[in-house]
């Protein structure tokens, strides 16, 4: 599929589609006027689609500098009377939540879904938490897709049920349903759908939540909620597969695609409700569905939270039904599940013992494939740098806080350069505390994008509290974990248009910040200089160390195409100093040193580490 | 119907996700209902990737242990990892070039011998379509068509659902125009050496 088909395919046409490309169509067929988001996985797909075709769909979208912000833009544009889609990775909400509390508190006007994607067995993050808790903290209504076909759709009926109540509406996926494939039957999209200007009618006792207006919206809140709770109990959304069993299961999202292939596979006559409107719980649906049934099984990932409800429902109304799910230990409290794991779990519900595929396994001890940084990566360089002036100046016991990125993989070994993460924006808020509560040396370690996000405020904070350590800007020029987006010290929006570059220097002297020196990590002997000032200075001292992800296609990349790196036998005295790089490209075979030419992207730092200069420039055949 | 499961696994920048995709296309084009699942992020970073999709009636692409009925590996190292989906019914095509793992040298498991692994895939499995899948990509014009010389090499397995015919237009509708006639190439050889192994 070519992307911009999302864009141009016609009504009832059908694509073989991504969970987040399906979400753009489904935005597209609604009439969303604006988009913001900040990248994270597994959501990330969704803004590299909406930003190559919103332009030519007529909408605005923006990578905004953070969540917080993106979910702000996306508010006013829903106050001013606009669709607005606002998305991002399930620990975006944290940061967004600040804003997303009072939203939910004022309301929209103009329809506004936030995507949620959540990520259990943490594929790309730093916890798998539940973000279902977010509809119940807020009190906002809650839709969870199970497929692509389902994110397009509900797309749409977000947006209705946005405005029929005048409140924001989260919709929660995980990563095995924004990063699933299937088949989707589309709807009808012309560029005439949606209004994409809006106009703000002032109404201060609805948007300003002061004490006295917010004690009013809390209860306007409340009744819309009892309100929805009836249209979540006869909604098609959601939907009761009856088998003519005695017992019931009660199931969601990706969970429920497992246990419809499990009960149709193994022929179980199970009942089936399909929660999909899943916030307001649907009392009345629930109380129906479990009317005849002697026992209810429920299946949901991460956390036991429609189970909580359904024991609640159950109590309310003095019904004595055994319940399974997480609480009983029929299925696992923590991580995704699978179709194995729901199989074992309803053998225990069920007391019986399914069927379970024979299992091949293999006795051969297979290495582990763990990832690394890319060959060429300039974050290796700096991490390799870092390492020696530290190893050469004798210091021993240095704090290395870290952030979130690609370098955060630089948390093994040989690099071992993060010692302590917790968020986007950590390592420099962190950088002050073990500051002030230890004596240890401290550099630390941020990406240019993860800066902008959350880095600055705890800057000035170090300023102005008089820490000190050495904080490293690692300025690769894009958002590189992600997928490279741009951010704004790049000058390019996500319109695709020129825009204004933040300069990371001024920000930096901005904040008050003495020392302030930028390297180029790929230059090592200079680099190493400019570490050891910074290290012994007393006070924050921040190094940009700039150089663009080999994944940019430069021109200064383009250059490099006309050679190639070569080990000079004669000279290399296998000392594997360049094994130390723990480049991919390199690597020893039956004693000698070998450089993969495919692998190689030429960044001429194994050439600066060798100690016998056996490494040496060739100009290449321009043949692979 | 039954669904036709397939397990792809290899290495992050081998083009597996792609791969994946035509022959989802190609099943949605042949009327054939798909679900696929893929795994983005940290993966890519010189690690494992593995794509699963389901052809036929399923919901969730997710395959259970023991069901797949192709194993397409692009690495040896990753055919092996992959062994706990198959079963003894199951055909594989795999690639016999390797990829080391960055830091195979520390590794208290040493990269098994081609050969070693080759015969252990062949006795968990009813067929094994093994070739260097690497050379054949250089011989059809470019390393990086080796993922349709592994698509051709599936596409040959007796019991693949899909029609060539249809796999190759979906090729068409999802790669790039100016490399198109090397991953052709690529593909028809990939296709000739699995019918050579089932001939021999």
């Amino acid at each position: 599929m070519n992307i911009k088909e999302v864009l141009t395919a016609e009504e009832n046409e059908k694509l073989f589609m991504l969970g987040n490309e399906a979400a753009v169509r489904g935005a597209l067929e609604a009439g969303v006027g604006l988009a913001s988001t900040y990248p994270g996985t597994p959501s990330s797909e969704i803004g590299d689609v909406l930003s190559r075709i919103a332009k030519d769909a007529g909408l605005y979208f923006e990578f905004s500098a953070n969540e917080k912000v993106a979910l702000e833009v996306a508010a006013a544009a829903a106050a001013s009377g606009l669709r607005s889609f606002t998305f991002m990775k399930h620990v975006g909400m944290n940061v967004a939540a600040d804003s997303f509390m009072s939203l939910a508190y004022t309301g929209v006007r103009g329809g506004m879904v936030i995507l949620s994607a959540d990520d259990p067995s943490i594929f790309s993050s730093q916890n798998e938490q539940d973000n279902r808790h977010y509809a119940r903290i807020a009190n906002v209504p809650m839709l969870e897709p199970s497929n692509p076909q389902e994110i397009k759709d509900l797309m749409k009926y977000g947006f209705e049920l946005s405005e029929e109540f005048q409140t924001p509406v989260l919709m929660r996926t995980t990563t095995r349903v924004s990063h699933m494939r299937g088949v989707v039957e589309l709807g009808n999209w012309d560029e005439s759908t949606g209004k994409k200007k809006g106009f703000f009618k002032r109404d201060p006792k609805r948007f300003v939540p002061v004490p006295a207006a917010a004690i009013e919206m809390h209860r306007t809140l409340v009744e819309k909620m009892e309100k929805m709770s009836d249209v979540a109990s006869s909604s098609p959304l959601n939907r009761i597969f009856d088998r003519g069993g005695k017992v019931g299961v009660v199931t969601s999202g990706s969970a429920f695609n497992y246990v419809m292939d499990v009960v149709e596979e193994n022929d179980l006559d199970l009942n089936v409700l399909k929660l999909t409107l899943s916030y307001p719980f649907p009392e009345e649906l629930v109380l129906k569905f479990v009317e005849n049934l002697e026992s209810v099984v429920v299946v949901e990932e991460v956390d036991p939270v429609m189970e909580k409800e359904v024991l609640a429902v159950l109590g309310k109304h003095g019904l004595k039904k055994q319940v399974h799910g997480k609480l009983d230990d029929t299925f696992p409290t923590i991580y995704e599940y699978s179709p194995d794991i729901i199989l074992e779990g309803l053998s225990r519900a069920l007391n019986k013992n399914l069927k379970q595929k024979e299992v091949s396994e293999t006795e051969i001890p297979i290495p582990a494939r763990p990832p690394t940084f890319c060959p060429g990566c300039p974050h290796r360089a700096t991490y390799y740098s870092v390492r020696k002036v530290v190893e050469d100046m004798g210091l021993e016991n240095v704090v290395h806080p870290s952030d979130i990125g690609c370098y955060t993989l630089g948390v093994a070994a040989p690099y071992n350069a993060a010692d302590y993460l917790l968020s986007m924006g950590s390592s420099v808020g962190t950088s002050c505390g073990f500051s002030k509560a230890t004596n240890q040396k401290i550099v630390s370690f941020i990406g240019d994008s993860t800066f902008f996000h959350a880095g600055i405020a705890p800057l000035l904070n170090a300023v102005h509290n008089k820490d000190r350590f050495v904080l490293v800007i690692l300025d690769n020029r894009t958002t590189a974990m992600t997928g490279g987006q741009p951010n704004p010290g790049i000058p390019v929006d996500g319109m695709g248009d020129e825009a204004p570059e933040i300069s990371i220097e001024d920000i930096v002297k901005g904040t008050g910040v003495k020392f302030l020196k930028t390297i180029d990590p790929l230059f090592m002997k200079k680099s190493q200089e400019t570490i050891e000032e910074a290290i012994n200075y007393d006070g924050v001292a921040v190094l940009i160390s700039r150089s663009p992800c080999m994944l940019i296609k430069s021109k200064e990349q383009k250059k490099r195409d006309v050679y190639h790196l070569e080990v000079i036998e004669e000279k290399c005295k296998n000392c594997e100093k360049c094994l130390e790089l723990a480049c991919p490209a390199i690597s020893s075979h039956n004693g000698s040193i070998i450089i993969d030419q495919l692998l190689c992207r030429k960044c001429n730092v194994c050439l600066q580490v060798c100690p016998e200069r056996a490494i040496g420039v060739k100009t290449a055949l321009k043949n692979q | 119907m039954k669904s036709y499961n397939i397990y792809i696994s290899g290495v992050g920048g081998q083009g597996i996700i792609k791969t994946s995709i035509v022959i989802g296309e190609a099943a949605m084009k042949s009327s054939v209902n798909v679900v696929m699942s893929e795994i983005h992020g940290m993966s890519q970073r010189g690690g494992v990737v593995s794509t699963e999709l389901k052809l036929g009636d399923a919901k969730s692409p997710i395959i259970e242990k023991g069901a797949a009925d192709m194993l397409l590996a692009f690495e040896p190292l990753e055919a092996l990892r992959a062994v706990p989906k198959i079963n003894e019914n199951a055909s594989v095509v795999m690639n016999t070039s390797p990829t080391y793992p960055f830091n195979i040298k520390e590794s208290s498991a040493p990269y098994p011998d081609i050969q070693v692994i080759v015969d252990e895939i062949k006795s968990k499995s009813a067929q094994v379509f093994a070739f260097d899948a690497e050379k054949i990509a250089k011989d059809a014009g470019h390393i990086l068509s080796l993922n349709m010389v592994m698509l051709g090499g599936a596409v040959a397995v007796p019991g693949f659902p899909l029609d060539k015919k249809v796999v190759m237009e979906a090729m068409k509708n999802n790669l790039p125009e100016k490399s198109l006639k090397i991953n052709v190439k690529a593909f028809e050889k990939g296709f000739q050496s699995s019918k050579k192994i089932q001939v021999d």
